[in-house]
């Protein structure tokens, strides 16, 4: 139980996805311009992290691993594997979604195009598989459990610094900016002080 | 003459980091040094070239409908080419780098030169582009890494200059990363991109 709370808070707080490890910046920076979109896009990116992180660990363990159905070391094909996964369920996310529930596509439906080219998917579906981590425990690859609850905790560290920015941002445009600094520049400017903000809870969870 | 143009396109009028914005996730975590800005930029080169050349030579035959996930079939192919080399002869690359390698895949530069130039130019067109776009990344990470180098760790290149008590660590972690690339974008805006 403790190593789970461990997890979220680490994934959610001392880790960020966004503000520690620099995952998903673009549509970060692209669609944080109004709350009511940022809020869309983070909804989008958890549904689909979380979702793909299962299907990737699943393939990993049972398709690419020695120990799977085929007997022989495939994890060099992680890289291609993965994002073709993930492209094929992004479409497929977008298709049954449309079927299903209308409203919540029309709330997505915008978004989901975008999400597979979002390093934060990749990224956290190759962590997960890859790297050793340390909660309250000896170093160890995540169990499924594990990287269900990591991949979820990561999506909502990055809707929170999501809707962080947004609501920095809608400020922002009421002011007089210089102009060398409009757009991209004061908003980089701006996540680094809010990066620096979330530098406080490191330590929190060794 | 026209061939320079390509590449200086590239490195100016088209440069990803400064004027395009893309690829913004592997320049802010790597450029923790000028070092590791380099390498960044030299491994992301190495792709962008060789899958920029294979496109515009598969492009005419490729169904419009399958266009993207046949390029990002290209361009993994070629990460996974990188990650295994750099594994074998410069393991110290690979592991400063870590996921940004296979994680050059879903680099916005790459794809969007597959789409925006490499299907509609011919092959030595598409190569001199990768190099041109290849350069400019290349050295907008390195001197972001400098700048992060020389503030955080007091020193260029590993070589040590200024002294331990001088040093301001926020440069080498996170926010460091975002402060230094704005203020670097607004001297891009103010003294180069007016020149044109």
């Amino acid at each position: 139980m403790m190593t789970y709370f461990l997890i979220i808070i680490s994934a959610i707080f001392v880790n960020n996805i966004v503000l520690a490890q620099f995952l998903g910046i673009c549509p970060f920076l692209g669609v944080s311009n109004k709350l009511s979109t940022a809020t869309g896009m983070s909804m989008a990116v958890c549904f689909v992290i979380t979702l793909a992180t299962l299907v990737t660990w699943l393939i990993n363990h049972y398709f690419l691993m020695a120990s799977g159905v085929f007997g022989i070391d495939l994890t060099f094909l992680q890289t291609i594997a993965f994002i073709l996964v993930i492209a094929a369920l992004v479409q497929m996310v977008e298709i049954v979604l449309k079927k299903v529930s209308p409203s919540l596509y029309q709330a997505l439906g915008i978004f989901l195009p975008l999400i597979t080219t979002n390093c934060a998917v990749l990224g956290v579906s190759i962590d997960v598989v890859t790297k050793q981590f340390t909660f309250g425990a000896a170093a160890h690859v995540l169990s499924l459990g594990e990287a269900m609850v990591y991949a979820f905790a990561t999506s909502l560290g990055y809707g929170l610094a999501m809707v962080i920015f947004a609501g920095l941002r809608e400020h922002l445009a009421m002011n007089n900016v210089p102009k060398s600094f409009r757009g991209v520049p004061i908003a980089l400017v701006t996540v680094g002080i809010l990066a620096m903000a979330f530098m406080g809870f490191s330590g929190m969870v060794k | 003459m026209n061939k320079l143009r390509i590449i200086l396109d590239g490195i100016v009028k088209n440069n990803p980091t400064f004027v395009l914005i893309l690829g913004m996730c592997p320049t802010l975590a790597t450029t923790t040094s000028a070092m590791n800005g380099l390498s960044m930029g030299l491994a992301t080169m190495f792709v962008l070239i060789l899958a920029n050349m294979v496109i515009s030579l598969i492009a005419p035959i490729v169904p419009d409908k399958v266009h993207i996930p046949v390029y990002i079939v290209v361009i993994a192919t070629f990460v996974t080419l990188l990650q295994l080399l750099l594994k074998a002869y410069v393991p110290s690359v690979n592991d400063a780098l870590g996921l940004f390698i296979p994680l050059i895949v879903v680099n916005c530069i790459i794809l969007g030169r597959a789409e925006g130039f490499a299907n509609k130019h011919g092959v030595g067109e598409s190569a001199l582009d990768g190099i041109g776009i290849g350069i400019g990344f290349t050295l907008a990470l390195t001197v972001l890494g400098a700048v992060r180098e020389i503030l955080g760790s007091g020193s260029i290149f590993n070589i040590q200059f200024i002294g331990e008590q001088y040093q301001m660590l926020a440069f080498v972690m996170a926010p460091g990363a975002f402060i230094c690339l704005g203020y670097l974008m607004v001297l891009f805006n103010k003294f180069i991109k007016k020149e044109k």
